[in-house]
């Protein structure tokens, strides 16, 4: 039988445990929430840009543009949006094997976040920069990645230049997505993603027939205004990808941290029923004693 | 005659509702829209931007993006969008001076210089509005 000492302790540890559990649990779902908020707000954005992308798209010769031509290389880019501290789950495991399946021998990469940084360090991977993003997520914060990255793509160093983060689809279920930034695939261009704003645009369709059905002008000409554009649409993008990452990992880290406090709970209820086993126990030894002393005492 | 304008960030939304004219700083000089406009999209620059609203001009500082007008629809995506209020002029002046600094030490082609010229712009645009009627 244990000793009952040692038991008190246990339950004291896990309880404290199961405290910290507890409030980080809380912490991340408030910075859940804003996360999701953040991501909903960039919505708005989102459907303006692509409307008007779409319309650029009839009024350009779209195939022109040099972040938009396909390249016959195949060098390619990869960054890799993991999270800045642990304890969320599988999120970064999952994103990591996501990561390896995709990507071929010379694929070098780009990291946000400490956890998958180490991990391809380790793993021997060729990393050539890394960001760390702030929380929540600024704007201003996806401008110099969008800017290193595109800048690696028409300097001709990579073929293509694609981004690996978790995509929050609710709060229980974070897959991981790999998506082609560059080149922006002309096809794909202004297609709702369904990245952009937690949840599936049901906007994406309406839009488009809206879209076109508009005659713009475009000053100076079409051609300009899609040179301006097309680096909003990367920054938009990156952007988005950093707060949908945010987004995953605070709610992957408040499931995580939910299960860990239940864990502790029961074990605080074995360990209660089995200090308490011991303590009869020993009440129950105490008692023969006493009533064999006596006994021998007559 | 009014209009509907929305002015939007990645963050959020900054402002929407109906306005009666608006002035904005487009990458070609600065460009007025009144109701009635034709179908325009046009690149902004950073600088200051007006709109008229129950006879009260309200000015915003913004930064780059561009303007969408569809119909009786203005549309501004912006990066930045800042009320004199919210400026704090002691920050913006720091922070510019770090940019100029920064500028005065490198070449034209160096990567950041773009970038740091777009943060002085900003700056300026923001410390404009701010020291405006004094």
């Amino acid at each position: 039988m244990a000793n009952l000492r040692d038991i008190r302790r246990r339950i004291k540890s896990v309880k404290s445990t199961a405290q910290i559990t507890k409030a980080m649990e809380l912490v991340a779902a408030a910075k859940m929430k804003k996360a999701q908020d953040q991501a909903i707000a960039g919505r708005g954005y989102a459907d303006k840009l692509n409307k008007v992308l779409v319309n650029l798209k009839g009024n350009t010769d779209e195939e022109s543009h040099p972040l938009l031509a396909k390249r016959e290389g195949n060098k390619e880019l990869m960054l890799v949006i993991s999270t800045g501290r642990g304890l969320c789950g599988g999120l970064n495991t999952n994103l990591y094997k996501k990561v390896v399946s995709v990507s071929s021998e010379t694929t070098d990469y780009v990291t946000s976040g400490k956890k998958l940084r180490q991990q391809l360090a380790k793993a021997g991977k060729n990393l050539i920069a890394d960001w760390e993003v702030e929380d929540p997520v600024p704007f201003n914060d996806a401008k110099p990645i969008a800017k290193f990255l595109t800048e690696q793509f028409l300097s001709g160093e990579y073929d293509r230049i694609t981004v690996a983060f978790s995509n929050f689809v609710s709060t229980l279920t974070q897959t991981p997505h790999v998506a082609q930034l560059l080149p922006i695939e002309a096809s794909g261009l202004a297609e709702k993603q369904d990245y952009e704003g937690v949840g599936k645009g049901e906007v994406g369709e309406t839009n488009k027939e809206e879209a076109l059905g508009v005659d713009y002008e475009f000053e100076p000409s079409p051609e300009g205004v899609l040179d301006k554009l097309l680096p909003l649409y990367i920054n938009f993008q990156i952007y988005q990808m950093l707060v949908e990452a945010r987004a995953s990992e605070h709610s992957a880290r408040m499931v995580a941290m939910k299960a860990a406090t239940d864990n502790a709970k029961n074990m605080i209820k074995d360990l209660t029923l089995e200090y308490n086993k011991a303590r009869q126990a020993a009440i129950t030894a105490e008692l023969l004693e006493i009533t064999t002393a006596m006994k021998a005492m007559e | 005659m009014a209009f509907q304008l929305d002015i939007v960030t990645p963050e959020k939304t900054i402002f929407s509702d109906t306005v009666d004219d608006v002035y904005l700083p487009g990458s070609e000089g600065e460009m007025g829209i009144l109701t009635m406009h034709a179908a325009l999209v046009a690149p902004l620059q950073p600088g200051s931007l007006r709109y008229l609203k129950d006879g009260q001009v309200q000015e915003l500082a913004v930064g780059e993006g561009f303007v969408e007008v569809a119909g009786d629809q203005v549309s501004v995506l912006i990066d930045l969008a800042i009320g004199e209020d919210a400026i704090d002029e002691a920050k913006v002046e720091e922070a510019m001076k770090r940019a100029q600094e920064t500028l005065a030490g490198i070449n034209v082609d160096h990567d950041e210089y773009a970038a740091l010229q777009m943060v002085i712009a900003k700056s300026e645009a923001m410390l404009k509005l701010k020291r405006k009627g004094r």
